[in-house]
């Protein structure tokens, strides 16, 4: 009887303890989300937006051209890896089982696994060693290469999800397989790979280790993609740990405005998921 | 299968061909990374050889390179965060799978991901002025006695190993745990029932999962220490940025990808810049085998599909 009880008690244990370690883990982020917000919103002004940085001792001043870099090294990146990752998965989906997809799949896992700091590392032999010049266009290629695999993946799956009823029925009809492909398979999944590449995007603008020496970092605005540009990520990192308190302020503010990207992405993609779901439920 | 009948038409080659190309670009990226570094670190590796990674001293005026320390710094950092987060990840992914009711399911599987998705910057700013500042209040009360382990040495700098270690634990976490949770969820039901219909209790029950599920929460574990192997940012900010090796959690000591981040972009002679790609050469191949592993040990659990590495990143999975 008392083995019983004693069973009893270690099970009750345990899942308290299970209980307890979801609670352990949700309280740094809870943490992280207050400070960001505490700190963020009496730091974040118009001026942040709108503003160039200010010289130290001055107060004021804002992020106007690192907040454009981001967007513009983000473009880059898309622009680089949105073709390459919907056409792999696409082959992926298409040609599943044989040997090239495979190999394929096995690839962009790979790179996914790929610390950022290392892809950093091989943008710079590429297109910053030859060139002698840090540049937008590095930084995007770096985030290009991080995007390529999440992009392909997600297209493969949805791929996969697309009842093959439709892709059997525009064949029946006579469609090539690049007409079925692209005109009835990859429409019915876009949504969804719509919403992938939005997640993608939220997360690679994110990324600070490959941008610090493709990118670099730039005290003036531009557009020139051959020039090293400014983003919000290398320029939280520049003022986090400069020894100024008003930089320290602007940092949480663009600590700020990344966080509310990500949650908002974040969010939009759960909404987008959870309507197709019900549309899948629906048919 | 239409691709291996015998007379293939044209556009169906051409199509095959357009798509196949990408794929295969996206695999010539990965051969790339791996070429790229070794050609661009091959002074450091012919003129060191072996004793880069058997010196101790980094020394860039002098031309010195050695990567001790920092196989150390992230070896050391990375299984310290394995060491707090396996329980707390597994505790997770078991309350997640077996044991929250269903409408609470998909709120804390939200959370944890959002864990995922805060970048890794935001980490390392709320560690330099939250983290750092708790954990030095922490190394201050310190009793006498404790301070003669080696473990707890050195200065109340609050900076250092215990502040890394706790802040890659916490990004670790949701990688994880949300393998570990597809994983027991893999476990058939019968697993289970058998299991209560021996009159096991819960936990019992739950211990079935998990030794049915073993390779597969292995291979999570691994994944996560995949990622704190070159988790960058984070670490660097609270780290301390010191190439010593020290059992001391609180001493400051510096990782690979750590070092990359600070001197990399400074890096002017060739030598010094090679020694730095040896090091992200080192980086890539040791995350390439952890990972490979990894899915290796995932995959066998007969899984049909793969772990999601990136949890926040496509969530359109539950759709299916």
């Amino acid at each position: 009887m008392t083995r019983d009880l004693w069973r009893r008690a270690v099970s009750h244990t345990i899942i308290v303890l299970c209980g307890v370690s979801v609670i352990v883990a949700l309280i740094p982020l809870a943490l992280i989300l207050f400070y960001v917000l505490a700190q963020g919103l009496t730091s974040l002004n118009l001026s942040f937006f709108t503003e160039m940085p200010r010289p130290v001792g001055e107060a004021g001043g804002g992020m106007a051209n690192s907040i454009a870099g981001s967007i513009l090294v983000t473009l880059l990146g898309a622009l680089f890896a949105i073709p390459i990752g919907i056409m792999s998965g696409v082959y992926a989906a298409e040609y599943a089982g044989t040997r090239l997809s495979n190999a394929t799949r096995f690839a962009a896992d790979t790179l996914n696994g790929v610390p950022s700091i290392v892809i950093g590392v091989f943008v710079y032999t590429v297109a910053v060693l030859p060139f002698r010049r840090f540049s937008a266009l590095a930084g995007g290629l770096a985030l290009g290469v991080m995007m390529i695999p999440l992009i392909m993946r997600t297209t493969e799956e949805l791929l996969k999800l697309v009842p093959s009823t439709l892709r059997e029925g525009a064949l029946a009809l006579g469609a090539t397989r690049a007409r079925a492909v692209f005109t009835v398979v990859v429409p019915a999944a876009l949504p969804g790979i719509l919403t992938g590449i939005l997640l993608a995007l939220a997360r690679i603008a994110g990324e600070t280790a490959p941008l610090l020496f493709t990118a670099f970092n730039n005290r003036f605005f531009t557009t020139d993609v051959r020039q090293p540009v400014s983003t919000l990520t290398v320029q939280v990192f520049t003022y986090a740990i400069a020894p100024y308190e008003d930089w320290h302020r602007q940092a949480w503010a663009g600590a700020l405005v990344l966080v509310a990207m990500v949650l908002i992405c974040s969010l939009l993609a759960r909404v987008a998921t959870a309507r197709m779901e019900k549309l899948h439920r629906g048919s | 299968m239409f691709s291996r009948s015998r007379n293939v038409r044209p556009d169906e080659i051409m199509f095959r061909a357009g798509t196949g190309a990408f794929a295969i670009l996206l695999i010539a990226i990965v051969v790339a990374i791996g070429f790229g570094l070794t050609k661009e670190s091959r002074f450091s590796i012919v003129h060191f050889g072996w004793s880069f990674w058997r010196t101790d001293i980094w020394d860039p005026v002098a031309g010195e390179f050695g990567a001790r320390p920092f196989i150390w710094g992230t070896l050391y950092s990375s299984l310290l965060a394995l060491v707090i987060s396996t329980p707390i990840a597994l505790g997770i992914a078991i309350f997640i799978s077996e044991l929250a009711p269903a409408r609470m399911k998909r709120p804390l599987v939200f959370l944890t991901e959002l864990l995922a998705a805060i970048p890794s910057i935001v980490y390392g700013l709320w560690g330099i002025f939250v983290l750092v500042p708790a954990v030095r209040q922490l190394q201050l009360i310190t009793p006498e006695w404790l301070k003669s382990v080696p473990l707890f040495t050195g200065p109340p700098l609050g900076i250092g190993m215990l502040s890394a270690a706790l802040i890659l634990a916490i990004m670790v976490i949701p990688f994880s745990s949300s393998v570990a949770r597809e994983v027991l969820k893999a476990v058939p039901q019968s697993q289970r029932e058998g299991a209560y219909a021996l009159g096991a209790t819960r936990w019992e029950a739950i211990r079935m999962a998990l030794f049915y599920a073993r390779t597969g929460i292995v291979g999570a574990i691994m994944l996560g220490f995949g990622r704190a192997l070159g988790e960058t940012m984070a670490v660097t900010m609270v780290i301390g940025n010191n190439p010593q090796i020290s059992l001391s959690l609180y001493a400051p000591q510096y990782t690979m990808a750590a070092v990359l981040a600070n001197e990399f972009a400074e890096a002017t002679d060739d030598l010094y810049l090679h020694a730095l790609v040896e090091i992200g050469l080192v980086l890539f191949i040791v995350t390439l085998i952890i990972n490979g592993i990894s899915r290796m040990f995932i995959w066998s659990m007969g899984r049909q599909k793969r772990p999601r590495p990136a949890p926040a990143a496509a969530p359109a999975r539950s759709a299916a």
